[in-house]
């Protein structure tokens, strides 16, 4: 009876304090492997978007059901049940919602963002208990990637290139500062990332601007460093790689998908975009054009360089390496190594050491890849010139779409294996601006699709780079545009071409449980809240989870 | 081979349908094509300016600036390209650019250029469009770039056997204006690159128990469902369980996508070449 007592009590202390914390996320919970909660962008800082939670498992999956859904509405008007606030340094409003980021899950609430709008949601029942709306001067509203969590606070990215502080229990704003320059036609989408009391941000260009990351103070939103990925003066390393000082500083390499992170070197691992001019080449040199395409190793405390691995050396295709890489401890050549996997947009994919971002694999990942003519010594793809486009056209796999793009792969330490989309596509690339000195941007040439001979789920084994088992949609022609979840519970889900939500086994893609909920739009993502497990997903406007009774 | 009469679904509708969701889901970061215009989704362009000033501020540039900068303010000589400088994209009327004029900066020489005559300079240098999507200004005149006897050949050996020119393909180039148009669509039925696509497409064929098959159109698939519509116009939507019931697709282009992997770049332009010259 006693010992009864004292259980009650212990439990009436944990609701209490679960409550007076409730809208606090302290950075120091994010070194922990994912658990209970969804605290960053790929739930925990590795990005294996592994899941040790075992309640929805292979034995019950086919029970899952629907606990409830919630369209979430967008823009100025508060048409939820609750008043919309709003920000913003514009007088423009979009209110179209596509969730096609991570949500963040704290202590039963959901932080959800679309561009210009967060939203706080009861992760009990879906209801809206807070949105912010912010007013833009403009910028390619694409997407955003999510939230970040710093104590009693959230921070988002505009795409006019703001990073806003809110205040995570009323959605009021504490602050914000501009993080790139509008002018240049920047335009900002990344979910930023909180290590410690550093705050990683990122941003998207379009038009020959160099790209960076830099790192804010979350409580003052001072900038700390920034890092840029392509040389901006004389004597920066890798300049070499340049036609000269002009094209390096013009020569992109935007970070806009969020990295991982290595608590033990303290190094922010992450990708790099395609260099700029992103077609016609001419005007940035012979060389590899560093930083670009590359995995890079940034120090979280100095903002410096301490490795980097570039998967695409002079990249022409507008394919970038900004997927999010995967740290793994595991067995390689009969020891253990601490990994980086890395299946990039080009169709190939990579292991790397995490500490010196020496090449252990690489393989071509896509059956339909043309564009490189063979691998190097260090295991680089080395282009073929004559597939960059012609006048003519040129038949090229993949396309600009790449063979994969931002939806986050998954890795599963139950089976070994590494999850991602795959998308086996042909385009003709034709050259339209015979100018010797190219175009700016995205310009001078115009892709036109041929066909789609697959789009895939599929299975690689870090240690070997081959495909292990595959899974072909039977429509073939459409991309998938959602990301990978795998669980302790032996199950992985991924969205389908044809607006499926699917639970796979992750040892041989069998599939095991599904719901239509439409085109599912981020990465499943799980939580566990009252002790049930929840299994969360987006399609557009919408959020479905789905739990067992 | 034969372009199938029972077509059906629409790989190219989806994939044309697809490619516009990519454009908006998938690229790099990419703004890509067709997105100016509205201030939520696009850059402000600057405000118009009276073609008198900019006229004066062409002269100034022809004869203090285009040397080293191109004609077009792209770069030329020594000159890097102006258009995407940090400089001029900050600058609004002048002001930041008027500094550099005054001051120089690295290789470039001072000018001895008046408020006015700086500020037209700037308006002219702005007038020009700058944006991640670089509309092309030196297009080539044709696609065409093939040697039709190569392309000849090729069909011989590659095409012959399914077409003839002078039967399914009969007038086929002279019916397609655009060369760009025809080549895409000799090299994937449907996949025009332009609106409206007429696709072939895939027959889908179901074993039902006991001994019965169904055949038709396939309207669409997953790994749950398969919709098809018959001879007779019925339409079908069958549940998948796995393999049951089986389901075989019958893509009438098969042949053209095996090709794909085979095809050099040449042997596509040869193959245009020869076609054209059938027109």
């Amino acid at each position: 009876m006693k010992t009864r007592r004292i259980l009650v009590s212990a439990v009436g202390i944990c609701l209490f304090s679960c409550w007076i914390r409730a809208q606090s996320l302290d950075p120091t919970q994010l070194l922990k492997p994912l658990a209970d909660s969804w605290p960053t962008y790929a739930g925990d800082y590795s990005g294996k978007r592994y899941s040790a939670l075992t309640q929805i498992n292979q034995s019950n999956v086919k029970n899952l059901t629907l606990a409830w859904l919630a369209r979430l509405n967008g823009g100025p008007a508060s048409t939820v049940n609750v008043q919309t606030v709003v920000g913003g340094e514009g007088e423009g409003e979009f209110g179209g919602v596509t969730i096609k980021g991570s949500i963040l899950e704290v202590n039963g609430i959901l932080y959800v963002s679309s561009p210009d709008n967060a939203w706080a949601v009861d992760a009990r029942d879906g209801h809206v208990l807070w949105h912010y709306f912010w007013k833009t001067r403009g910028g390619t509203h694409i997407g955003n990637r999510g939230l970040a969590m710093w104590r009693d606070r959230l921070f988002m990215e505009t795409p006019d290139n703001y990073l806003v502080s809110l205040d995570a229990k009323t959605g009021k704003e504490l602050w914000h500062v501009e993080i790139s320059d509008f002018d240049l036609q920047y335009f900002s989408t990344m979910a930023p990332i909180v290590v410690g009391d550093h705050l990683l941000v990122g941003t998207g260009n379009d038009l020959d601007e160099p790209g960076f990351l830099q790192s804010f103070d979350p409580e003052s939103g001072k900038r700390q460093w920034v890092w840029y990925a392509v040389p901006m003066k004389p004597g920066d390393p890798g300049l070499e790689t340049w036609k000269d000082l002009d094209a390096a500083r013009h020569g992109g390499g935007q970070v806009w998908v969020p990295g991982v992170y290595d608590p033990e070197t303290h190094l922010y691992i992450t990708g790099t975009g395609n260099p700029s001019p992103a077609y016609t080449s001419a005007n940035r040199g012979e060389g590899d054009n560093l930083y670009t395409c590359s995995i890079v190793a940034i120090n979280v405390d100095t903002g410096k360089m301490a490795w980097y691995y570039q998967t695409s050396p002079h990249d022409t295709h507008d394919w970038d390496s900004a997927q999010t890489p995967i740290l793994v401890d595991a067995e390689f050549n009969g020891r253990m190594r601490k990994l980086v996997l890395h299946a990039s947009r080009n169709g190939y994919y990579f292991t790397l050491d995490r500490h010196t971002g020496e090449r252990l694999v690489s393989t071509r990942y896509s059956e339909t890849a043309n564009w490189a003519k063979e691998m190097n010594k260090q295991g680089q793809p080395v282009r073929d010139p004559a597939k960059d486009f012609h006048v003519g056209g040129s038949l090229v796999s993949p396309t600009n779409t790449g063979v994969t793009n931002w939806p986050p792969p998954s890795f599963s330490p139950d089976t070994g294996l590494f999850y991602v989309p795959r998308y086996d596509a042909y385009a003709m690339y034709y050259l339209t601006e015979t100018d010797s000195r190219g175009a700016m941007g995205l310009g001078g040439k115009e892709e036109v699709p041929v066909a789609s001979l697959g789009s895939h789920l599929v299975a690689i084994d870090y240690k070997t780079g081959k495909t292990v088992w595959s899974h072909q949609y039977p429509s073939s022609s459409t991309v998938v545009m959602s990301g990978i979840l795998t669980t302790a519970g032996k199950l992985l889900f991924a969205g389908d071409n044809a607006g499926n939500l699917i639970a796979f086994d992750p040892a041989n893609g069998k599939t095991l449980w599904h719901s239509r909920i439409g085109q599912v739009s981020n990465a499943t993502e799980t939580y566990m809240l009252d002790g049930h497990q929840y299994i969360l997903a987006a399609a557009g406007d919408t959020l479905f989870a789905f739990t067992l009774y | 081979m034969r372009l199938a009469t029972t077509m059906t679904v629409a790989f190219c509708v989806v994939l044309v349908a697809g490619a516009t969701h990519l454009v908006a889901q998938a690229p790099a970061e990419g703004a890509r094509g067709g997105r100016g215009g509205a201030i939520t989704t696009g850059y402000p362009t600057r405000p118009p300016t009276d073609p008198a000033v900019i006229e004066r501020g062409r002269l100034l540039y022809s004869t203090n600036c285009a040397f080293c900068h191109g004609a077009d303010a792209r770069g030329g000589e020594g000159g890097t390209n102006l258009l995407r400088s940090e400089i001029v994209l900050n600058d609004k009327s002048g002001e930041l650019i008027g500094d550099i004029l005054r001051n120089g900066l690295s290789a470039m020489p001072k000018f001895d250029l008046n408020t006015g005559q700086v500020s037209d300079l700037a308006a002219f240098i702005h007038s020009f469009r700058v944006a991640g999507y670089d509309v092309s200004r030196l297009r080539p005149e044709t696609i065409v770039v093939g040697d039709p006897k190569a392309g000849e050949a090729y069909f011989k050996a590659k095409c012959a056997s399914c077409h003839d020119v002078s039967g399914d393909l009969k007038g086929f180039a002279a019916r397609i204006d655009d060369a760009r148009v025809m080549q895409q669509t000799w090299l994937m039925p449907g996949a025009r690159g332009t609106r409206p696509s007429r696709p072939p497409a895939a027959t889908v064929v179901i074993s039902l128990p006991p001994g019965q098959q169904l055949e038709g159109k396939l309207v669409r698939i997953d790994d749950f469902i398969v919709t098809l519509v018959t001879a007779d116009a019925a339409e079908y939507t069958i549940r998948r369980d796995g393999q049951t019931p089986k389901v075989e697709l019958r893509d009438p282009l098969r042949q053209h996508k095996d090709l794909l992997r085979i095809y050099s770049d040449k042997d596509i332009h040869n193959v245009t070449a020869y076609l054209e010259s059938l027109k």
